[in-house]
């Protein structure tokens, strides 16, 4: 037979009909049961079981993880422990590393002046680059230096698809995949990477929930801007331990919302735009394994901390720049970033928020890491204290713009509702290849970051709590 | 005899068998490990070297069958046949060796250049399960090793059996399955027509047999594969790595 | 009876996996194949899913499959 793509094609439909017409069902059923037949033998041979007992210990674990009356406490239990241990142990080596910045930074501008730069130079590489770096390492790296290793310990022990287990009946009353809370743990470290681990879920209309829902837990550059929030302004009665646990509280709270979010969103859509009826699910349960203690802390700290820092670098530093940039540019007498601020406040102001933070979500778009260093860096540009030496310094400048215990508690709204950041939104279109189902993913968030802030806002201003 | 060469290993095995634990000893790099099935969702690749050889490991998503009923199984299933690593190294768990072995079936059913690692054998000690890999490895016809990823104990036997497989010394006589008599016969009707149209390139025993159960996307890809075999192969796993969201 | 109505403790030979499709698959490939003995041991906080053992690995199913595999109850005596 003379070689043509015509050809080719004529003799695969071909085999794929005589396949057709050979295979049958009972056919596949033999397949598999043959290969465990196999299996079955093999190991009968070459497997001895010396101890008669299972894994006593697994299903002794078990019992407490898992069940009915301590299940959900342990769960929330573990939540706001991390964060406490996150909080707690993270304050110290922050202020640590924003004092050490603004020591260096003291020197730095030193030797600009005495270089004779100009004042531009010296603003765009001092007071724009070198303040928006250290802001998010300093604001960054210690809390992830400690969430992340806790987290992985957990991860490694094998906790998680115990939370699985537990939450699956909550996944499928709203259409969604009991794998849907393993995807959503990822998302604690990073939206981006956890709307690739979607992959778990084979259906394709629940793993689209989970793309479309994943932003609802917030991700390794929103931490930052919460916990120091939550801090300054929700535990702000409070001092010592009691003011870390009531942050921790504060946080849990925050995570549980994004977690409720996800489950009415989820809900929503099974009965609309993605509807169907949950498909089907296995999950295994691994026998709990201790991690290597050592081993896994170094190597998540270290993994953290390096991605924290390449973040801040690439994403934080130009980011800084252009801030600065943009609030020293002037038009008239007002400057471009005034501009923005300006047009964006009216809206702004109805949900809680001005415009200064508003144009800060708007740059911060391609990473959630920035959003506070340039609100920190818009407000300086304006305002007349120009040195952040610590916290306390910083809840001055808040302060000074207005801000209430509800400016805060929107911006922390905003931050978990808000639109995912450009790379998830890349990795969004990268898994669904689809415009559409991207733009939904940016849609959904948005408006309901919207709507929530907005109803907040007019709530406590119509109730006169502020 | 070859030196300065490059090979590709592949790392196939059921999820959360401790395959990226291994590959993360080998190469030294971090892939995320964590005890769960499911954990590692893209291929990953690294290298080693060892006697004078570069090894490109490859870390597949783990899978509890190479039938492609899931994006992940036809990532790891399109890799071993179409992109014919030069050996792929089956990572069980020692625990559940049942179920694991279903899969190295499955692998030898592809490929005969298959080594069977049984890992977490710690754990098993720990267990109480002894596993007797001489007479595991008279039974598979490939070779078979015990190692503990996670303990870095086993790698040199390990490594050097990669190396001898590559270089040639190793025969292995992979367990084929003999099914029913009716199944064979099918079999034997289509291995003839699959061979006239793909050669030797791919398995054809194993071909026929996933026609046999259906799997009709199979031969789309194989179509692709012969008219694409010049391309940079990384690139088509890449692609198909994706997803089946494109249908919504 | 069906896996879903097996009590903590029970030990089940399953005699039909009753789904089709993709999901008998992996059903199979996990190692509920007819003839295998599954082993009930717990229910979620909720009700469902239930985790059997299973071909010395532990998986958890939801209702909706665990009613349609059928088996019969065994004595716990022999390994
Ligand atoms: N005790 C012990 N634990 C191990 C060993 N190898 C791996 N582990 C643990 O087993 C778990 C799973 O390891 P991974 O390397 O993530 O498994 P994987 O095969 O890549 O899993 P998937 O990516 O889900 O397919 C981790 O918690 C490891 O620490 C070992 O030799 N001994
Ligand atoms: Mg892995």
């Amino acid at each position: 037979m003379e070689y043509s793509p015509e050809n080719e094609r004529q003799s695969f439909r071909e085999l794929l009909n005589q396949a057709n017409e050979l295979s049958t069902s009972s056919l596949r059923d033999e397949v598999v049961s043959s290969l465990y037949q196999t299996s079955q033998q093999i190991c009968s041979r070459t497997v001895r079981f010396t101890k008669s007992k299972e894994d006593k210990k697994t299903e002794r674990l078990d019992a407490i993880f898992t069940s009915p009356i301590w299940g959900f406490p342990i769960m929330l239990i573990m939540l706001g422990l991390i964060f406490y241990l996150t909080i707690a142990g993270a304050n110290v080596p922050s202020s640590m590393l924003a004092n050490f910045f603004t020591w260096l930074e003291d020197y730095i501008s030193m030797a600009f002046f005495a270089l004779n730069s100009p004042d531009w130079l010296h603003g765009v590489l001092v007071l724009g680059l070198y303040r928006g770096t250290t802001w998010v390492i300093s604001v960054m790296l210690p809390p992830m230096a400690i969430f992340f290793p806790t987290f992985a310990l957990l991860e490694s022990y094998g906790y998680l698809p115990r939370v699985a287990f537990n939450m699956d009946r909550l996944f499928k009353k709203v259409g969604a995949h009991g794998k849907q809370s393993l995807t959503m743990a990822m998302g604690f470290g990073c939206n981006a990477a956890a709307v690739l681990s979607t992959r778990i879920i084979e259906s394709p209309r629940e793993r689209m929930l989970a793309i479309l829902t994943n932003n609802f837990v917030p991700c390794n550059g929103r931490w930052g801007t919460l916990i120091v929030l939550a801090s300054l302004f929700m535990a702000a009665g409070f001092t010592g331990g009691m003011k870390t646990l009531v942050s921790s509280g504060v946080i849990v709270g925050i995570v549980i919302f994004g977690i409720f979010v996800t489950f009415a969103v989820s809900w929503v859509l099974s009965k609309t735009m993605l509807k169907g009826v949950p498909t089907h699910y296995t999950l295994e349960l691994p026998p709990y394994r201790r991690p290597k203690f050592f081993d896994t802390i170094v190597r998540s700290s270290l993994n953290k901390s390096y991605a924290v820092l390449m973040r801040a670098i690439k994403i934080a530093a130009p980011a800084g720049i252009l801030t600065w940039v943009f609030a020293n540019i002037y038009i008239g007498d007002t400057s471009i970033f005034m501009y923005g601020v300006n047009f964006l406040d009216p809206f702004a102001q109805s949900l809680g928020l001005d415009g200064y933070i508003m144009l800060a979500f708007l740059l911060g778009l391609p990473a959630n890491e920035v959003v506070l260093p340039i609100l920190l860096m818009g407000y300086l540009s304006t305002g007349s204290m120009l040195e952040v030496d610590n916290l306390a310094d910083l809840k001055n400048i808040f302060l000074d713009q207005g801000w209430t215990w509800l400016t805060a508690l929107n911006m922390m709204l905003f931050s978990l509702l808000h639109y995912p950041c450009g790379t998830t939104l890349i990795n969004i279109y990268k898994e669904t290849k689809s415009y559409k189902w991207t733009f939904v993913a940016f849609l959904i968030p948005t408006v309901i970051a919207i709507g929530v802030t907005f109803a907040v806002a007019q709530l406590v201003r119509g109730m006169g709590w502020v | 005899m070859t030196t300065n060469e490059v090979y590709r290993i592949a790392l196939a095995g059921n999820p959360n068998t401790g395959k990226s634990t291994l590959f993360n000893a080998l190469t030294g790099l971090k892939q995320h490990t964590g005890n769960w099935a499911g954990k590692t969702v893209s291929l990953a690749e690294g290298s080693v070297h060892y006697k004078k050889n570069t090894y490109r490991l490859i870390d597949l998503p783990g899978t509890y069958s190479l039938y492609s009923n899931s994006t992940d199984e036809e990532v790891a299933r399109n890799y071993i046949v179409f992109e014919k690593p030069h050996v792929t190294l089956v990572v069980l768990d020692a625990t559940s060796l049942e179920r694991n072995l279903n899969l190295a079936l499955q692998v030898m059913e592809m490929t005969s250049n298959v080594i069977v690692c049984v890992n977490l054998i710690d754990e098993a000690k720990k267990r109480g399960i002894e596993i007797d890999e001489l007479k595991l490895m008279r039974q598979l016809g490939v070779p078979v090793l015990k190692i503990s990823a996670r303990n870095k104990t086993g790698f040199p036997a390990l490594l050097d059996t990669i190396d001898r497989m590559i270089r040639g010394e190793i025969s292995t006589s992979p367990y084929a399955i003999q099914y029913n008599d009716e199944t064979e016969g099918k079999i034997s009707q289509l291995v003839p027509n699959v061979k006239k149209l793909v050669g030797d390139r791919f398995p054809s025993r194993w071909i026929a047999l996933r026609l046999l159960d259906g799997d009709t996307s199979l031969l789309d890809e194989i179509q692709k594969r012969m008219h694409q075999e010049e391309e940079s192969t990384w690139n088509t796993v890449q692609k198909t790595s994706g997803s089946h969201l494109e249908n919504f | 009876m069906n896996l879903y109505e097996g009590n903590k403790g029970d030990r089940i030979r399953i005699k039909e996996v009753a789904i089709e499709g993709v999901m008998r698959r992996r059903l199979l490939d996990l190692g509920f194949v007819p003839g295998a003995v599954v082993d009930v041991l717990k229910k979620s906080p909720l009700g469902d899913p239930i985790a059997f053992r299973v071909s010395h690995t532990t998986i958890a199913l939801r209702k909706e499959e665990s009613i349609k595999i059928t088996g019969e109850l065994i004595q716990d005596d022999n390994e």
